[in-house]
């Protein structure tokens, strides 16, 4: 079973994204996350970032929030456990900061090596003062992110969105 | 912006070739392609397949070569792994392991998550990575020329050694490599420390 | 500034020729001054192999690879640096990989600078969240005991053990 829906939604995010004026969009790539990628890199006034680890993004949107930007990050589960440390910054800084999760290693996963980093996701956020946000039907992910951004960039919190393995979807190992 | 170079070497023969003739060396993947490639070279229980932790594998080879000093550790893994692990190249630097080769196969891109570019087809240099880390060998491989040229010298050349091998940015066939990470570190503990280690 | 506060009592000492005793062959760092003089220590003993990192998730990766291929190792961080280790405790867990860290805290204890407090306070629930298994020490003729048992805790029942050594017994709590 390969990625499914991620058109239909990735796109109403996006539009969500460009209302709440997002200007930088941080990423190293997802499947989960590839539509939504392709957009940031078509549109004319969001500029994309492609990093090598997650904790440059942190790192660029603290700087984009600094000088006036807003931005949001997309990462994979995995990836939220290499941004722990600079979240300090955000934390101690009270950075707004926004992030959209997809979740890797719970919902059907082929892959054994994904499956801790997955279910310590939602902890470590929470355990680094990130409030998160769950997203289980592709129908109700716009909406949880519009809930987030607001809360993040009007609230001045650090917000996460996991978006749910049952979402993006899951492929076999050997495939 | 990015490179429009074209490769030709296939990323599968590639490291197939290079592992024909591996003796007694043990071998760390990367995540991604590199585990298949590997495993599909031969399952051989000297490999160890890291099917996570992106950004790991050059130092879980630096660990095991300051463990083995007597046997050569390969590292085979792409450009977007080991971008997520760069300082590593700057640690290995400084402690010069004489029997550590890393092998990067380079496709430009991340390939397992629907070949979004990485920075090596942007104007990133990885070899020059290496050299101004102090890698005493390194080299950049285009052809199969270049390649069978540089096979004895991964083996061979005092480390750390370190190498680019430019591929197309075609995937090849997954297979059903082994996953179970119990599984495959505690064969390759046994088949390159012993039992009693 | 180390050299002058280094003392036989420290309870480094100690720790050093527990390393020894049990075979500890690498350990792996990055600078901080909550450890400095058991880093010194191991540093200056040319049975074991002090390695300095750019960041401690390398360290996590040479300790899987140290026990892959037959050899005990030692990561040594500050609180700080857990956060950079998640995601590589991932192959720790999957793998199940004996893993000993001590980790001197920043952040809690008499802290006067504030960003080191956020890390610090998330330091253990990050650590448990990896399934990480946490021994507390915050008096200094405690520290050996509680190492030996996380080093049995580790080698012995293939474990990932962390001691927290508290900010008011480590090196960088004793700072003005």
């Amino acid at each position: 079973m390969a990625v499914k829906k991620k058109t239909s939604w990735s796109n109403a995010v996006f539009k969500i994204l460009k209302e709440n004026n997002i200007k930088q969009i941080a990423y190293v790539p997802d499947a989960g996350h590839t539509s939504l990628i392709q957009k940031a890199i078509e549109d004319n006034i969001v500029n994309p970032v492609s990093l090598t680890s997650e904790q440059e993004g942190i790192a660029v949107l603290s700087g984009a929030w600094l000088g006036g930007d807003a931005g949001a990050l997309l990462l994979q589960s995995s990836g939220v456990g290499n941004i722990i440390n600079m979240l300090g910054m955000v934390n101690e800084c009270r950075f707004p900061l926004l992030m959209l999760v997809t979740m890797r290693g719970e919902w059907g996963e082929f892959n054994p090596w994904q499956v801790p980093m997955g279910q310590a996701t939602q902890v470590v956020l929470e355990a680094s003062g990130v409030i998160v946000h769950r997203a289980e039907e592709p129908q109700d992910i716009a909406e949880t992110v519009e809930a987030a951004a607001k809360l993040a960039f009007e609230g001045g919190r650090m917000v996460a969105v996991l978006i749910g393995q049952r979402v993006v979807g899951f492929k076999d190992w050997a495939k | 912006m990015t490179q429009k170079l074209k490769f030709s070497l296939q990323r599968r023969q590639v490291v197939h070739q290079i592992l024909e003739n591996r003796g007694d060396a043990a071998v760390v993947t990367g995540i991604g392609n590199a585990v298949h490639d590997v495993a599909s070279a031969n399952d051989d229980a000297k490999n160890m397949y890291l099917a996570g932790v992106m950004g790991g594998a050059c130092m879980v080879a630096f660990g095991i070569a300051l463990a083995q000093p007597g046997r050569r550790i390969l590292v085979i893994t792409g450009d977007g792994e080991l971008l997520a692990g760069i300082g590593s190249l700057a640690t290995i630097g400084v402690e010069q392991p004489k029997n550590l080769s890393i092998i990067v196969i380079d496709n430009q891109a991340y390939g397992a998550t629907g070949n979004q570019h990485t920075h090596t087809g942007r104007g990133v240099d990885l070899v020059g990575i290496a050299k101004a880390s102090n890698f005493k060998n390194t080299a950049l491989i285009t052809n199969k020329k270049e390649l069978q040229a540089q096979i004895p010298n991964i083996y061979q050349k005092p480390g750390p050694y370190f190498a680019v091998v430019k591929v197309v940015s075609k995937s090849s066939p997954r297979i059903n490599a082994p996953k179970d990470g119990t599984y495959v570190s505690r064969r390759f503990r046994s088949a390159v420390a012993g039992e009693g280690a | 500034m180390v050299g002058k506060r280094q003392n036989k009592s420290h309870w480094s000492v100690g720790v050093h020729k527990l390393f020894k005793e049990i075979g500890i062959k690498q350990i792996a760092y990055v600078p901080d001054g909550g450890l400095a003089q058991l880093i010194k220590r191991c540093q200056a003993d040319r049975s074991i192999r002090s390695v300095v990192l750019t960041t401690e998730e390398e360290g996590v990766a040479q300790m899987a690879g140290a026990w892959l291929g037959g050899q005990r190792g030692a990561l040594l961080t500050q609180s700080g640096g857990v956060g950079n280790c998640i995601n590589m405790l991932s192959m720790i867990q999957e793998c199940r990989i004996p893993l000993l860290s001590l980790v001197s805290m920043r952040g809690e204890w008499g802290e006067t600078f504030p960003w080191q407090v956020p890390m610090g306070q998330s330091t253990v629930p990050a650590l448990e969240a990896a399934n990480v298994i946490v021994h507390h020490v915050s008096e200094a003729e405690k520290v050996l005991e509680t190492v030996h048992a996380a080093a049995k805790l580790a080698f012995d029942a293939n474990r990932a053990v962390s001691v927290i050594i508290s900010q008011r017994i480590s090196d960088s709590g004793r700072k003005g």
